[in-house]
Order: structure tokens, then C-alpha cells, then sequence
């Protein structure tokens, strides 16, 4: 479902902001896919992948794919721009 | 027109431009968000903003259009700053001109509701030792509900 980086098949962007980019120490990563996956595998993924990545559990964080807030049965193509962040506190 | 920048602004220019710009409108409504002292305990030096470039201006545009399907509108302004801010300091503007009041304090009502609740930016609380993220606040989920409503925009 998921290789590491490079090949160039299904490439996407993975972005992360403010408390959660502090916790998991990167602001943004870029994944290659084998096949078509689901926001909510891609949370699953990323946390098996990384020991220290469970603040990625659906629930604790909002995902927007390509700039649009979506849920977790959303659908992450080629190319799209995935991101994981906070509830919002601005204004 | 909207725009997240660092620089300050100024009202008295930010009020003219709409009031240039709306021939046909009586009411120009401004509201401007400050950064508030009881935020900011005595350890805590400054307020910085993040946003996530490219989301927040869509966000940011959806929500205009949203308003003008509420609404007649004449023009919209939002400007919301990033970066760090210190206490007293200008974060957000927003500016709505209509024909009519009632409509021009809804919508520039509307349009902060909806800002805090869905547009991409974060507050970071600065200490002299630390640095603390600024938790959601429950008033402004309530807020945002009496407009979910859309057969009832009041």
C-alpha cells in the first residue's frame, strides 16, 4: 500500500502544523503509493511507521486534503497534499 | 479582497477604501480583534500566529462567498496578521459594507464566527522560559451555531 520515498507513482505530500509539527518534529513529509488509500490508513501508517506518532489518531486531529477539510473515509490521490492539524484558534 | 500578512494595518485607511468602493451602500460595519492582556499572564512575553499557506486564503474566500449568499453585500475586507504579536496589538480586520445595517453587522458577525472556527491559524502563547499553544475555546464552537441554520441567517 505504502513505500517509502521515491519511484514516483503515487506521490503525495504530507503536511503537519502548529502543536502537532512540535510533537512529531517535522513539518512535512512525502510518501509514495502502490495503490489509492484513505486518510484514516494513512493515519494508521504513519503511525505504525513512526514510535512516537500516536497524536496522528483519528479524533485528536482535522486533515484537509488539497486545502479542503475532509474525514477520515476520504479518498488521497496522486499528487494531493494531505494535512494533519489542531483544531484552529485564530481570530 | 482578503490578505494574511505580517505588517500591521490601519483602519482609517482600511475603512476609506470601503467606503470608496460602496456607491451604492449605506452601512459599512468594521470590527477589529486585538491581542488581549488577560491572554497573557506576566510570564508571557508575546502571541505568535501560524496559518497554513494556501488554505486559509481559500478558506478565507469560501467564506465570502458564503456570506454573500446570506446576504447583499457591497464589499468584503478581511485582513488577519501572522507572526508574533505583542500584547494590545491588531491580529484580524474585518470590514463589510451593505444598503442596509442589520445586514452589514450580520455578515461582519458571521464572518468572525466562522474565521475562529474553520480558517487555519494557530496561537502559540511565548514565555520568558516557555511557549504554550492556545487551547479551543467551547464560546466559539457556540458561536458558530446560530448560523448553521442556512433558512435563518439571524
Amino acid at each position: 500500500m505504502v513505500n517509502a520515498v521515491s519511484g514516483g507513482w503515487k506521490m503525495i505530500t504530507i503536511k503537519f502544523f502548529a502543536s502537532l509539527r512540535e510533537r512529531l518534529g517535522v513539518d512535512s513529509i512525502q510518501l509514495e503509493l502502490t495503490s489509492s488509500i484513505t486518510v484514516s490508513q494513512l493515519q494508521q501508517h504513519l503511525i505504525a511507521q513512526h514510535e512516537d506518532w500516536s497524536d496522528l489518531q483519528q479524533g485528536k486531529v482535522l486533515c484537509a486534503v488539497n486545502h479542503t477539510l475532509c474525514d477520515a473515509n476520504t479518498t488521497i490521490h496522486d499528487g494531493d497534499e494531505v494535512a494533519f492539524f489542531p483544531p484552529v484558534t485564530g481570530g | 479582497m482578503i490578505s494574511i500578512q505580517r505588517e500591521d494595518f490601519n483602519v482609517g485607511d482600511e475603512y476609506e477604501l470601503l467606503r470608496k468602493t460602496s456607491r451604492s451602500e449605506g452601512a459599512v460595519v468594521t470590527f477589529v480583534g486585538l491581542v488581549r492582556d488577560v491572554n497573557l499572564s506576566d510570564s508571557v512575553t508575546a502571541l505568535e500566529l501560524e496559518h497554513y499557506p494556501g488554505m486559509t486564503e481559500k478558506v478565507l474566500n469560501e467564506l465570502c462567498d458564503e456570506a454573500r449568499q446570506r446576504w447583499v453585500l457591497g464589499a468584503i475586507r478581511i485582513i488577519h496578521r501572522v507572526g508574533k504579536l505583542q500584547a494590545n496589538d491588531q491580529i484580524v480586520f474585518v470590514g463589510v459594507s451593505s444598503r442596509h445595517r442589520q445586514d452589514a453587522f450580520d455578515a461582519a458577525q458571521f464572518v468572525m464566527d466562522v474565521l475562529k472556527t474553520q480558517a487555519p491559524f494557530w496561537k502559540k502563547e511565548h514565555g520568558v522560559n516557555s511557549a504554550k499553544w492556545v487551547e479551543v475555546r467551547e464560546t466559539d464552537m457556540l458561536a458558530l451555531q446560530r448560523w448553521q441554520n442556512p433558512q435563518d441567517p439571524q
